[in-house]
């Protein structure tokens, strides 16, 4: 019968009266991420970076930037480069991961975080004083020894560079 | 007592104490107030009282309605200010009254700048003749829902003043649209009021309450059918609100006003389904009248009610296209609306006054009627209800 749909819509609306609705409070409560997330705020260990570079090469647009001078110490290699610069400039970041898998020492890892927004295209520089201070919430994409041992950047304790790396 | 105020004093009990204790008050001996004066003064305060209880109900409204509209469609709604966002109408307020009343170049002022306040005034003159409870109404004119009638048609010149005024083509086409529109379904609204009134026998608001022997839903369902179709459509809301089309354009009729004038039409657009679940308590549901609870409740238990059910409506149904909208008017609304003055009229010369199995025969016969009628016409009207069938169709012929 015509206008029996309106009626099946009056019915669906009104079930929708007694459920829970599905918004989230953002601020309050965020909806719960993956593990494997690629989000901003990379997470660098200066120990286990040798200054080669390899991060800066396989940037698809070259927004990560190194500077480095010979004469520094590497924990896996002994003798290495020294890091002066390493600034990551996310305002132009796609997020592809190519820089965290091109890594040969588990040096540099995603980050997991979505609100680092800013007022200025600048402030979206992350500068190697941050890179170094910043609390690192690892994400385990393209890193199977965190997703070996089930971490998770949101539940559990940030890591130390010697438990991060393949061994 | 030997004036002029005396009809109004007996009819209204409100106004009548006020009335009363005016004109009784005494200082050191002498009368202060004429009774010109009291009678000015008791008919300012009702009035006043009643404008500002229908502003402010509707302001709760309008939180009561995006709550309850989100809740439909799984939302939360506003809930940031106050206690669940109870003082969200405050600060729409305060954001409206503190913008900038901007006026683009090439409005005709006057026509611009009258429209809002021609658009709010109707919907609150409507609660100049509801009645409240018994004894409780500002006015009982014996033309009452004549007056309804003539009001809620002046809201169609304020959108054709605000549409042509504002010199921007969008707003030109939704307010006429909307002429359309509302002159349209004036005629099927009409024809169902006609079937209550055959009833009744009187036009006025507190008669027709108080006239009915059972609530008119009763033995008039076509007729509130057609009514409360007719009347969504007059409130241009969803899902017939083709004057404010936002996909279509921008604002309609009100896309260039800003501020509180654009608040003036918010308001007036919130007052409507106010009013026009009064009108419908009172022509269809024995307004005030019902047992053990006090007549006021009643009245605003039934008007609840019923602006709930618009809400509902309101929230589920999308826009209907513009063709659409005139053929449920003419091709469905319409012709029912004949059959129901007609099937009621020869009730009315058949039972003059009905007594009980009467009515309950009555209502046997009008609710078949509606029914086989209802599902007749759509079946008739469904392919016809839109010429873009029949466009697709030979387009396929091709």
């Amino acid at each position: 019968m015509y206008g029996l749909g309106i009626a099946k819509g009056l019915a669906v609306t009104f079930r929708n009266l007694f459920r829970k609705p599905f918004t989230v409070q953002y601020p309050e409560e965020a909806v719960p991420q993956a593990a494997r997330f690629r989000g901003e705020e990379f997470g660098w260990f200066e120990e286990r970076c040798t200054g080669c570079a390899s991060c800066a090469k396989y940037c698809p647009l070259g927004i990560i930037k190194i500077v480095t001078h010979p004469g520094g110490s590497n924990m896996q290699e002994g003798q290495s480069y020294t890091v002066d610069t390493f600034d990551i400039d996310i305002g132009r970041c796609m997020f592809c991961g190519l820089c965290v898998e091109a890594c040969p020492y588990d040096a540099l890892f995603m980050g997991s975080g979505f609100e680092r927004g800013q007022y200025v295209r600048d402030d979206l520089i992350i500068p190697i004083e941050e890179l170094k201070s910043a609390e690192r919430r690892l994400s385990t994409w393209y890193r199977p020894q965190l997703e070996g041992k089930n971490y998770h950047p949101h539940k559990d304790e940030p890591l130390s560079w010697e438990e991060v790396g393949r061994k | 007592m030997d004036n002029a105020y005396v009809p109004f004093k007996e009819a209204n009990a409100f106004y009548g104490n006020l009335y009363q204790f005016l004109t009784d008050l005494t200082i050191f001996g002498v009368s202060p107030i004429p009774d010109w004066l009291a009678y000015l003064i008791a008919g300012f305060l009702i009035v006043f009282s009643v404008i500002n209880t229908v502003v402010i109900i509707t302001t709760l409204g309008t939180w009561v309605e995006r709550r309850l509209i989100a809740r439909f469609q799984s939302r939360l709604g506003p809930n940031r200010w106050g206690p669940w966002g109870l003082l969200t109408p405050i600060a729409d307020a305060v954001k409206l009254l503190s913008k900038e009343d901007t006026k683009p170049d090439g409005v005709d002022s006057w026509v611009f700048n009258l429209a809002p306040l021609m658009f709010i005034v109707p919907p609150i003159l409507i609660f100049a003749v509801i009645p409240y409870s018994h004894n409780a109404y500002i006015s009982n004119l014996n033309i009452g829902i004549l007056f309804i009638i003539a009001v809620t048609t002046v809201p169609t010149v304020a959108m054709f003043m605000a549409g042509w005024g504002s010199g921007n083509r969008y707003s030109l086409f939704g307010a006429m649209r909307g002429v359309a529109q509302l002159v349209s379904y004036e005629v099927p609204m009409v024809l169902s009021i006609v079937g209550v009134l055959l009833f009744v026998g009187s036009l006025s608001m507190v008669d027709i309450v108080e006239r009915q022997f059972v609530p008119f839903i009763l033995v008039q369902p076509l007729g509130f059918f057609i009514f409360f179709i007719a009347i969504s459509a007059e409130m241009n809301r969803s899902p017939f609100d083709i004057v404010e089309a936002d996909s279509e354009l921008v604002a309609g009729f009100h896309t260039e006003y800003s501020g509180m004038k654009w608040g003036t039409f918010q308001l007036a657009e919130f007052i409507a389904p106010f009013g026009a679940a009064s009108i419908m308590t009172t022509l269809f549901l024995k307004g005030w009248e019902g047992p053990i609870l006090p007549g006021p409740l009643w009245f605003f238990l039934k008007v609840g009610f019923v602006w709930f059910i618009l809400l509902w409506i309101r929230a589920t149904l999308p826009r209907l296209r513009v063709d659409q909208i005139m053929g449920l008017a003419w091709k469905f609304l319409f012709p029912l609306g004949l059959i129901n003055l007609f099937v009621t009229a020869a009730e009315v010369l058949a039972w003059g006054d009905p007594t009980g199995s009467e009515i309950w025969l009555m209502a046997g016969i009008n609710w078949t009627i509606a029914v086989v009628c209802l599902v007749i016409s759509s079946h008739l009207v469904s392919a016809k209800l839109t010429t873009r069938n029949s466009v697709l169709e030979n387009a396929g012929n091709n």
